[in-house]
């Protein structure tokens, strides 16, 4: 097969280059630049995208004999995953921006271009494994190693993309092995240390990096009945289940700490209340996507649902759930009434979980899965403890 | 590196000598360095050898023309300039407008000049620049030709006019060396950069020619050589095989354009011939370098197009090689006037010594099923597939 290893200059990705030339493909290695200015993403060797990280990747194609390229797809970056997290966030969201460059770069953007170029399929470090059915049809799979496993931000591909997918060190058994495996290979990339945060935040600093970017409101800080009981300087700010740092004086009656439990950036408010406050049972997800055909008994009532597992953070432990599908909504979901290029809410998946989650805030992906299998995904819009909202 | 340049450098890389050291040795050193000197200068048309003053590259040659004229032209000072003004253009080298960048953060103030959609100096608009305020105008840096899309720029006009109105006059002549005449005196510029690896000779070694009454604040300081414009130990070897590479940059340099125009011309017939939407950038003929070719070709990032050519062992750039091995829309394309979508479109061919007709056959028998390939590989700035409504996405399957 002709394969395109996109090298990020870590050393994930370098192995899995190793990989694909070891099992006898057509390996061609590219760096995909993402920002306009290099310097301008975080430098050094944690993160992606610097320049020295595609000396890094260079080298490691070198070593391999591979032909090596970079190519820039700073604009799509930009326009689809920056812009897209700036809006998000403006909007009282938690968005996960690699999920997003998984979706709409990596086995996107640059899937389509490989294709077109001759390639079978593109190759990544990621830890997951595509696994074919009976059928020759592929399956997303968590990784061997539970500990490094990324189904989780792999949950938006589809069956089409999937065809196309392949992690060569996926059913590795640890991160250890493959450093170890690195090293043995010569590889200098061996020991660098693992990427962590977001890649175009560069000191890591979430908060003040869209201070920078949304204008901050002034707004009040209320608890669930709607008593005044603080001022923010942004709602943008917090997030949910947080406790610290909310600068309320007024204890709370029962004298327990208060979390932030909503964001409403069309009036401003954030809510707070107590730890309980925080505990959802159901959610409501719009554009769900399924990693291959959509399970075949799901139905459109919770009584004939799937059962099913639902994990709402990247490493966070799956939940067991029930799982039917809503409606099929054609317009934009209200909060991206101000997004130029909004689209679809699309299907709506409704799930119970088994045990309350904690934290959950719209614009979180929750991903489906039964066993290690990726089910599929959708983007949280409506949490709650009952079925509010269900369509 | 040519056999006859590795010779000469390899022959004295094995021997030891500091041209400045007083010893026999040394003495042996600075004689064959001072040849070297002698050989460059006569070649490239410098009225006295001392006009030749080495330095690492190019780069820093560029640095040391329009940094040290900026400051002589000042009194060796950044503060209160009385001749703030630095004329160039918008399309050169990096080299050069990253200096004048840096030079206007220290309090210059940059002119550039238009350039017009083949990249070449509107010479009445220069003209108007020029007279504008000579007196508050410290020099002006011109390319002699485009490293990307080959335009050779009027130069001898250029350099009347800045002698006429006392400006000094750099031209940076990396590319041109060696493809097109180049006589330092004919020009009338002040300095002049040209460095070795662009005509076969080691990378590490280049020269900034120097008028005799020209002294550009030293931008190195140290020992003094270099008629204390640029100190730094000599690199004899460097300096050795560059000569030798002049030589033979120079000579039959009018049957060598000739050939290499033939073949560009035969490559530009034959793009044009066979390519819909390929567009030629820069002049045609005369106003172009010998061995330079420039396409835009619409729909196709050039990196596709880069991708699919190496793939069938035909290596070219899709712009000027950068830094982070990243190319983004070439500025020079911008200045030109064309659209962020069409520079991005953009690939180089360049014909060398070891290109031949086949070699243009070839090429001209890959770059359909290349160009259709990277047509359908798309542009980046496409609306995304993700975000296409159904009519959209309908409409592009």
């Amino acid at each position: 097969m002709k394969v395109l290893v996109a090298m990020s200059g870590g050393v994930d990705s370098a192995v899995a280059a190793a990989r694909a030339v070891d099992a006898g493909h057509e390996v061609v290695g590219v760096h995909l630049a993402l920002s306009r200015m290099p310097g301008t993403l975080r430098t050094g060797s944690r993160g992606c995208c610097t320049i020295e990280d595609s000396r890094d990747a260079h080298r490691v194609a070198g070593m391999l004999g591979i032909p090596f390229y970079v190519w820039d797809f700073s604009e799509r970056f930009k326009e689809d995953i920056v812009d897209d997290f700036i809006a998000e966030y403006a909007a009282g969201r938690t968005p996960n921006p690699c999920m997003r460059c998984n979706e709409r770069i990596k086995f996107a953007a640059l899937l389509d271009r490989a294709l077109a170029l001759g390639f079978d399929q593109i190759a990544t470090g990621h830890y997951a494994e595509v696994v074919r059915d009976a059928d020759g049809r592929p399956e997303l799979h968590r990784g061997e190693d539970l500990a490094k496993d990324q189904s989780y931000v792999l949950g938006v591909l589809t069956g089409e993309q999937l065809e196309h997918c392949y992690f060569p060190i996926g059913a590795t058994a640890s991160k250890a092995e493959v450093r170890a495996e690195a090293a043995e290979r010569g590889f200098s990339v061996a020991n660098k240390p693992d990427s962590y945060d977001i890649c175009f935040i560069p000191d890591g600093d979430t908060k003040a990096w869209l201070a920078d970017k949304i204008p901050m409101r002034p707004g009040l800080i209320k608890d669930a009945e709607g008593e005044v009981l603080g001022e923010h300087d942004g709602a943008m700010t917090f997030t949910i289940g947080q406790r610290k740092g909310l600068g309320i004086e007024k204890p709370a009656g029962d004298g327990k700490p208060r979390f932030v439990t909503g964001l409403d950036p069309a009036s401003n408010t954030v809510t707070v209340g107590s730890r309980a406050d925080l505990g959802v049972s159901h959610l409501t997800g719009i554009r769900t996507s399924w990693a291959g055909p959509a399970p075949a008994d799901i139905g459109t009532s919770p009584e004939t649902g799937i059962d099913c597992e639902v994990q709402i953070r990247a490493h966070s432990d799956p939940v067991p759930a029930r799982a039917w599908l809503g409606d099929v909504v054609t317009e934009a979901p209200d909060h991206e009434a101000a997004v130029p290029a909004a689209r679809p809410a699309g299907q709506l998946l409704h799930v119970d979980v088994a045990e309350e989650l904690s934290g959950v805030a719209p614009g979180q992906t929750m991903v489906v899965y039964r066993g290690t299998r990726v089910l599929g995904q959708a983007t949280i819009d409506v949490t709650g403890r009952d079925r509010l909202g269900a369509r | 590196m040519p056999q006859a340049v590795l010779d000469v450098y390899t022959t004295e890389l094995s021997r030891r000598a500091n041209p400045s050291s007083l010893h026999a040795v040394g003495q042996a050193g600075r004689m064959r360095l001072e040849t070297a000197r002698d050989d460059i200068a006569r070649a490239l048309g410098a009225t006295s050898s001392s006009e030749v003053v080495f330095t690492s590259g190019g780069t820093e040659a560029d640095n040391l023309a329009v940094k040290g004229l900026y400051l002589s032209r000042n009194n060796g000072s950044f503060a209160e300039p009385s001749r703030p003004l630095v004329l160039t253009s918008a399309i050169e080298h990096h080299a050069i407008l990253d200096s004048v960048d840096w030079l206007e953060s220290q309090g210059a103030e940059i002119v550039l000049l238009d350039v017009d959609e083949t990249g070449r100096i509107d010479l009445p608009a220069a003209e108007a620049a020029l007279r504008r305020d000579p007196d508050r105008t410290a020099l002006l840096s011109v390319m002699a030709a485009n490293n990307e899309i080959g335009t050779i720029q009027p130069l001898a006009e250029l350099g009347r006019l800045a002698r006429d109105l006392g400006i000094p006059f750099h031209i940076d002549a990396v590319q041109a060396l060696g493809q097109i005449p180049l006589d330092f005196a004919e020009l009338e510029a002040t300095a002049m950069t040209i460095t070795a690896h662009k005509i076969g000779g080691p990378v590490g070694i280049g020269a900034l020619l120097l008028d005799r009454a020209a002294s550009p604040t030293p931008i190195l300081h140290g020992g003094g050589q270099e008629r204390s414009v640029r100190s730094g130990t000599l690199d004899v070897a460097g300096a050795v095989a560059f000569a030798a590479a002049v030589d033979l940059a120079t000579s039959d340099l009018d049957s060598r354009a000739a050939k290499f125009s033939d073949l560009r011309d035969r490559l530009i017939a034959g793009v044009e011939a066979t390519i819909e939407g390929a567009r030629l950038s820069g002049p045609r003929g005369t106003g172009r370098l010998p061995g330079n070719a420039h396409f835009t070709f619409a729909g196709c990032e050039g990196d596709s197009l880069l991708f699919g050519l190496d793939a069938r062992g035909i290596a070219t750039s899709t712009g000027s090689a950068c830094s982070a091995g990243v190319s983004r829309p070439s500025h020079v394309l911008l200045a030109a006037g064309m659209s962020e979508d069409v520079a991005r479109s953009a690939q180089r061919f360049t014909v060398g010594h070891d290109t031949a007709a086949s070699d243009i056959d070839a090429l001209l028998e890959a770059l359909p099923a290349v160009v259709d390939q990277a047509r359908r590989a798309g542009m980046v700035s496409a609306t995304p597939r993700w975000r296409q409504t159904a009519h959209e996405s309908q409409e592009s399957a």
